[in-house]
């Protein structure tokens, strides 16, 4: 497993205390913010990273309200969030809409309505559609954070991709970033492409012709469908979790065939610079699309990513809720 | 009887017989009775004068695919409440679609159909009856019944017959009654989940794509089909630049096959969805800036014949939604003629070759005696001021639902005054 990278209390860095006022009401894609703006946020969740590992509270958020609205099952992404708004004092509640009223026809404009009448500073949203986010966001009047709508975004996993890639190799300009897997059905895959140009790193994506969108070619620098060709010479490969109900005969014929060609084990990985980072958002299907070997190497930082979410959620929440300008780290 | 109108000044302008030139109308019985270049005749006594100075005259527009929601959902649009907006929109003749609830796949309905439209609406209202029962696609209706109840052409609306041997009997038998069938051309599968156009910008918003041989593959087994059994077949809606080769491939092997288009796949294109806009989910749906020049050379060229609103009223319940799961249509009966003026204003289309789309076309495809201004047919008339300016507001539409895709869009030229069958059904209250 990769070390450990130290925070700003330990080096001493990114300890600034004012940080730029966000200019956006929401969070709802990466598309939009400049590279300022991502900048700007991945010093904020530099900061918080602190935080986090002293397990503080900060005051940032007290007396705020989040509700995080997940229409869609996703323990990790929802504890995530949960927890960032805790460590900034704000009142978090959880509604799995899944078990809710959707069940009983009410439409999400109604949701927001409903929700909207209750007052709450930010709304934290996972919802199954493309766009969902952004049409609860008109209905509102609070804050509104994308936490992953159907295939389009999920901004703050792109987030802390970039922040764990900063840690280990400075920057992100120039880097040559891999994103090897499911790119058709994969939102995080679309954050972090619309990212990681804007901040002028070179992106390839490797994937079965099946995997990939439509123009693909014009949201990318390369395309690879040879995984070997495509991990060449790249500092970053991140892996796309392949759902299972694509793995049947649908897109691609079976797992074995798919880990055989386009899963990442020791072989394919040897292709790569050889200190890559290894990335996953997880869940992780073992044996599919990663192997266990690696995903548990030395050059894996997965569960940094883990931790590093937490910060950057953090970071969103402050950013666009704070009224003072500093992190207070 | 009715009062004879008498309509001055007008610019009248149509294809066959050829008038394009200032002069009058005159209107006995529900007909025409004379049409003169530059002054009128002697009115008849008691005769209304219209004072049609600086408008256009032109027959009634036929809209061949307008979706109501008489019977089953009244709330979204009734035939009363869409012949009001047709009236408005300068339309004289509707055909509507056969998917309602119930279908129209029976005599019964098609007949319902026409006696509701009889005592509601303000133009003529014609059925389409359903190809398949229950437009499901796999048994054909009763053809010969069906166009003795009163239906003037056989579709199954918003769906596609997907099996090819039910495609083939159904031309069969239809050539054996002389009905024209109208078909949307859109492969099932190949379209599976499809919200938009594919291409880069479905992938950028997340949204699967409906590629264009969807479109194309069925297109070109229609055209085979209809080669093989000699049946009036028309292809509606086409979509893609792609499309109009195929047509042009069997345009050249004698095919007596027509085409038509939707207004929206003229004015707009893909990039109108912008940020998950709803009411520009389409069907087919929006295609590329290229498509769209390729669909206006195709009624250049004549290979498509025909423009229609593609009216499909829905309600705000479905359409505030995300947009995968938002209904598919827009209305466009109010707004079709002055929509397709914005091809003749950015002289992409003559206004002759626009009209014809949108009146003798569909006239002759569908074997009506509307769709021309000459002595003796029915009096069903269009006035309309070319260049004024107005602005689509939601809240003045006559249509029962407000899913226009011209919202507060900025229209030149607009309908003054529409007369069916000699009868004034609507005049802009502003004009006279």
């Amino acid at each position: 497993m990769a070390q450990r990278t130290p925070d700003a209390s330990e080096t001493g860095a990114g300890t600034a205390t004012a940080f730029p006022a966000f200019a956006h009401r929401h969070m709802l894609g990466i598309a939009g913010l400049n590279p300022v703006e991502i900048d700007a946020l991945l010093n904020r969740a530099e900061a918080m990273i602190p935080i986090s590992r002293q397990r503080r509270t900060l005051p940032n958020l007290a007396g705020k309200t989040q509700i995080n609205l997940f229409f869609e099952n996703s323990t990790r992404t929802q504890a995530s969030f949960e927890i960032a708004g805790k460590r900034l004092g704000a009142t978090v509640m959880n509604m799995a809409m899944r078990t809710s009223s959707v069940a009983k026809g009410e439409t999400l404009v109604d949701t927001a309505a409903t929700l909207n009448a209750m007052q709450p500073d930010v709304i934290v949203v996972r919802h199954g559609s493309s766009g969902a986010v952004s049409l609860l966001s008109q209905k509102v009047e609070c804050a509104v954070i994308n936490a992953g709508d159907g295939t389009h975004e999920h901004p703050t996993q792109a987030l802390l991709d970039a922040l764990t890639i900063r840690r280990h190799l400075g920057r992100l300009n120039g880097m040559t970033v891999a994103i090897c897997g499911d790119i058709a059905n994969s939102r995080v895959a679309r954050s972090n492409l619309v990212l990681l140009r804007t901040m002028l790193a070179r992106t390839r994506v490797i994937a079965p012709r099946t995997l990939l969108p439509p123009g693909i070619g014009d949201m990318v620098d390369e395309v690879y469908t040879d995984m070997r060709e495509g991990l060449e010479g790249v500092d970053v490969i991140m892996m796309l979790r392949l759902q299972h109900e694509r793995s049947a005969g649908k897109l691609i014929a079976s797992p074995r065939e798919y880990f055989r060609f386009y899963g990442l084990d020791a072989e394919k990985l040897r292709y790569a610079n050889p200190n890559a980072l290894v990335m996953h958002p997880g869940p992780m299907n073992r044996g599919v699309e990663i192997d266990p070997a690696i995903a548990d190497g030395p050059q894996s930082v997965i569960t940094e990513q883990v931790e590093m979410g937490v910060a950057v959620r953090m970071a969103v929440l402050d950013a666009l809720l704070s009224k003072t300008d500093a992190a207070d780290a | 009887m009715r009062k004879p109108l008498l309509i001055e000044n007008a610019h009248i302008i149509n294809s066959m017989p050829y008038h394009d030139h200032i002069g009058a109308i005159l209107v006995e019985d529900g007909r025409v009775s004379e049409i003169v270049k530059g002054a009128p005749p002697g009115a008849p006594d008691g005769a209304e004068r219209i004072d049609a100075k600086g408008l256009i005259a032109s027959p009634g527009l036929i809209d061949m695919r307008v979706f109501t929601g008489e019977p089953g959902l009244d709330y979204r649009e009734t035939l009363e409440s869409a012949s009001l907006a047709a009236a408005a929109g300068g339309v004289t003749t509707i055909v509507v679609m056969p998917d309602t609830n119930p279908v129209i796949d029976d005599p019964a309905l098609v007949d319902f159909v026409a006696r509701r439209a009889a005592a509601t609406a303000k133009v003529r209202v014609l059925p389409a009856a359903a190809i398949t029962r229950g437009v499901e696609g796999r048994e054909i209706t009763e053809f010969g019944l069906l166009r003795e109840a009163g239906a003037v052409c056989l579709t199954d609306g918003r769906r596609s017959i997907q099996d090819s041997g039910v495609l083939k009997a159904a031309m069969t038998y239809a050539y054996n009654f002389d009905m024209p069938i109208v078909h949307l051309p859109c492969d099932a599968s190949l379209a599976a989940g499809g919200q938009m156009n594919a291409g880069s910008f479905s992938s950028f918003l997340g949204l699967k794509g409906i590629p264009i041989e969807a479109e194309t593959i069925p297109l070109d087994r229609d055209m085979q089909l209809a080669l093989a059994t000699g049946v009036r077949y028309h292809a509606a809606p086409v979509s893609t630049a792609r499309s109009i080769d195929v047509l042009e491939r069997y345009r050249r092997d004698g095919s007596v096959t027509s085409a038509g288009v939707s207004i929206n796949n003229l004015c707009l294109n893909q990039t109108d969805i912008g940020a998950y806009r709803t009411y520009y989910k389409l069907n087919p749906p929006l295609r590329t800036e290229d498509d769209r020049r390729a669909l206006i050379a195709g009624i250049k060229s004549g290979l498509i014949d025909t423009i229609h609103s593609d009216h499909d009223p829905q309600d705000s319940e479905v359409k505030r939604q995300p947009f995968a799961d938002a209904a598919t249509g827009a209305i466009g009966l109010e707004t079709l003629l002055a929509s397709a003026l914005r091809l003749f204003h950015s002289d992409d289309l003559d206004i002759m070759v626009l009209l014809e789309t949108m009146t003798t076309r569909p006239a002759q495809i569908l074997g009506l005696e509307t769709g021309s201004l000459k002595k003796g047919a029915p009096a069903d008339i269009c006035l309309f001021d070319v260049d004024y300016p107005w602005i689509v507001e939601e809240a003045q539409l006559r249509s029962r639902s407000t899913n226009t895709a011209f919202e507060n869009a900025r229209m030149t030229g607009k309908v003054m005054m529409t007369i069916v069958g000699g009868e004034i059904v609507f005049k802009e209250t502003g004009r006279w």
